[in-house]
């Protein structure tokens, strides 16, 4: 007997993962009368000799390493922030939790006009240097416009990954707090002899969660710069996608995206590896 | 085996809410007893002056007759293309679809679409533009099509000390960058060009590949649509490019302009507006001395695209033949009329042109028939439209972010031609 939930699992899972690995070794089209062939692996030759890949290679690692560690840090420090007995920490984990409720299609719409010449940004940074900040075109610069998506994509993400420190921050028990303060334990030490070793699942999980939506950044680019410009933010993801249904490339955008698979399992393989818990 | 592969591969790929949806509008259900259905697609879910004027068509068919029921079925824009892909992935194609101007060939070469059968004469006086012809053969035919042009005001062009354009004499390309100087120099507004440079996806084919055109470029070379090697690399296609990425650095044009350029420009921020004709009511609405303007003449003679949404008769249909009734049945000036006044745009033939004052001889917006009429260049009619298409955007996106033109533009023909390559030349 065959459960309803193994039988999705396979459906929308397994049978969607064989297919891309079955197509990435085609020349199948999404909209064709020509049936696929079997064309070996040209596709990922072709993958390996295009710019555009590499580019969106680099983009990816780029964003995934300035995200993953500024994203966990900062969401921590909120968490232990809004933890602390004091009173109004609903009101600020309600605002802190706001971002990550707003779809990130209206998010990035949001931002793009923020990060306009004329934006909110500009105008702000312009009134607190008092003019002496002349104003960036953030998106259109190959330099900024990825640390500008970064930068929004930490602000609409961290609340969730704060709430989950904060849920591990609670499985501490308060007994060890006190026994640490009996025994003379400053706040750093607290932190850095209970809380640090007490929130290790937590970490674990964390890495490995942010790290894969890193790795598939996509709405963003889709929404706010189309890999543009000059391919200072094309990603992995996005260039499947645009492969795979602008061009119409199911093969292609198949083979993206077993690189893809290859890439992100390599990645929390070694995660795995590092946080192993040390016997 | 691979067939049945393919079919499973591109259903899986699209949308499986959309292929729910299209499984249980079934293509045709013929009955014996009762008249035979028609299912008819369409994308102007959401626009309602269209929709309404769809579904006013339908009614008068059904009861015109006894012998069939068209029923329609409306989709949203967005998510009607993956609707209809995901619908032939699994035989399920309705027998009536509409289909965006540029994605005939695609669809007739696909298989999706077939040749419309009906007499040739049907289509006298009707605008080149709004037929989908695939070989000489038309497959789908439009109500309406849009015209590319420029929007400026008489004070702004009198302050600039420039004549006004006409269609008999449009700007030479001299004569357009010495407006946009003189514009620039009165230093009134933001830019003195806005060509609507923060529109993304088809639009910037659309848009700018007639420029390229006029510059004596093209998307591919169309004698044999088998290589862009050329045209989109020639020695004009990199004129265009530098020309285009030319208006950025002169400080004429924003590299990204705002979301909606025809607002930008009724609220002042730009001297000129270069835009579909879809603008027209409210540039008209927001300023008395409004001036509508041919686009300029780059080398070639000025250039717009053509081709918008048509109908076509689907591959597969049981009951073509009444389909066939419905379309002959539907391709009547009145309803042309209906459609130009529900939607405002050019009405697809002479005849209805004629019943719209505005599109009349004489009327406030015949030039903007007048330039389909004498500028319209459609998208090329290949199979690999949709790649190509795709190939454009980036490359302009590029050129317009100031990466070196010729490396871009022969990297866009190196992808463009190795996909008609791969699919054998796109010829059967």
């Amino acid at each position: 007997m065959i459960s309803p939930a193994l039988a999705l699992f396979l459906l929308f899972l397994i049978v969607p993962i064989v297919l891309a690995f079955a197509l990435a070794f085609t020349n199948a089209r999404l909209i064709s009368p020509r049936p696929p062939e079997f064309i070996g692996l040209d596709n990922f030759a072709l993958l390996l000799t295009d710019p555009v890949f590499w580019a969106s290679v680099r983009n990816t690692f780029y964003f995934a390493v300035v995200v993953v560690p500024v994203q966990a840090g900062l969401a921590l420090v909120l968490a232990v922030l809004v933890n602390a007995k004091v009173r109004g920490t609903q009101f600020f984990r309600t605002i802190y939790f706001l971002p990550v409720v707003t779809s990130m299609v209206v998010v990035s719409l949001l931002w793009r006009f923020m990060y306009q010449p004329d934006g909110l940004i500009n105008r702000f940074l312009e009134a607190v240097t008092f003019g002496g900040f002349t104003g960036i075109d953030w998106l259109n610069d190959p330099t900024w416009a990825m640390p500008a998506i970064m930068l929004m994509s930490v602000w609409q993400g961290v609340g969730f990954t704060m709430i989950i420190w904060l849920s591990g921050l609670q499985t501490i028990p308060a007994e060890l707090y006190e026994a640490s303060e009996l025994d003379g334990a400053g706040t750093w030490h607290q932190f850095r002899y209970v809380t640090w070793p007490g929130l290790l699942q937590t970490r674990t999980f964390i890495l490995v969660t942010i790290t894969i939506a890193a790795f598939s950044l996509f709405t963003q680019i889709n929404v706010m710069t189309q890999g543009g410009p000059l391919d200072s933010t094309t990603t992995v993801v996005y260039q499947a996608v645009r492969s795979g249904y602008q061009q119409l490339q199911t093969g292609y955008a198949s083979a993206i995206s077993l690189a893809f698979f290859a890439m992100v399992l390599a990645v929390s393989l070694i995660q795995r590896y590092l946080s192993r818990e040390r016997g | 085996m691979s067939r049945r592969n393919r079919r499973i591969a591109a259903a899986s790929l699209s949308v499986l809410a959309v292929a729910g949806l299209a499984a249980c509008s079934s293509g045709t259900g013929g009955n014996a007893d009762g008249p035979a259905t028609i299912s008819l697609w369409t994308h102007a879910g959401g626009n309602d002056a269209e929709l309404d004027v769809v579904n006013g068509i339908v009614e008068d068919f059904n009861a015109s007759q006894d012998q069939y029921v068209v029923e329609v079925q409306d989709f949203p824009q967005d998510a009607y293309n993956d609707a209809v892909v995901a619908a032939a992935s699994s035989n399920n194609l309705p027998c009536i679809v509409d289909v965006d101007g540029p994605n005939v060939a695609n669809w007739a070469w696909a298989g999706y679409i077939q040749p419309m059968g009906l007499p040739e004469d049907t289509f006298e006086g009707q605008l080149e533009g709004t037929l989908g012809r695939v070989d000489g053969e038309v497959y789908a035919y439009g109500y309406f099509d849009v015209a590319l042009a420029m929007y400026s005001r008489q004070s702004i062009l009198d302050d600039a000390g420039v004549r006004v354009p006409t269609l008999e004499e449009p700007w030479t390309k001299d004569e357009f960058m010495d407006a946009l100087a003189k514009i620039d120099g009165l230093e009134q507004y933001d830019y003195a060009l806005d060509m609507g440079t923060g529109g993304t996806g088809e639009w910037i084919s659309y848009g700018y590949s007639p420029q390229l055109q006029s510059f004596g470029g093209d998307l591919v070379d169309r004698s044999d649509f088998q290589s862009a090697e050329g045209a989109l690399n020639g020695p004009e296609a990199l004129e265009w490019a530098q020309w285009f990425r030319g208006l950025v650095d002169d400080g004429y044009m924003a590299q990204t302009s705002g979301e909606d350029s025809t607002a930008d420009f009724v609220n002042g921020k730009s001297g000129l507006l270069f835009t579909g004709n879809w603008a027209d009511t409210t540039v008209k609405d927001a300023f008395d001395d409004a001036v509508v303007l041919p686009p300029p003449d780059l080398g070639t003679g000025p250039k717009i695209g053509a081709g918008s949404w048509q109908w076509a008769l689907a591959e597969g249909c049981e009951e073509a033949d009444g389909a066939r009734e419905y379309l002959e049945f539907a391709h009547d000036t009145k309803y042309f009329v209906e459609y130009g006044n529900a939607v405002g745009l050019i009405p697809a033939t002479l005849d209805a042109a004629a019943e719209i004052p505005a599109y009349a001889e004489g009327g406030e917006n015949r030039i903007y028939l007048e330039m389909a009429d004498q500028f319209a260049v459609v998208r090329p009619e290949t199979p690999a439209y949709p790649f190509i298409s795709s190939v454009f955007q980036k490359a302009a996106s590029d050129i317009l972010a100031g990466g070196d033109p010729r490396s871009i533009l022969d990297k866009a023909v190196a992808d463009i031609d190795r996909d008609i390559q791969q699919n054998g030349g796109y010829t059967s």
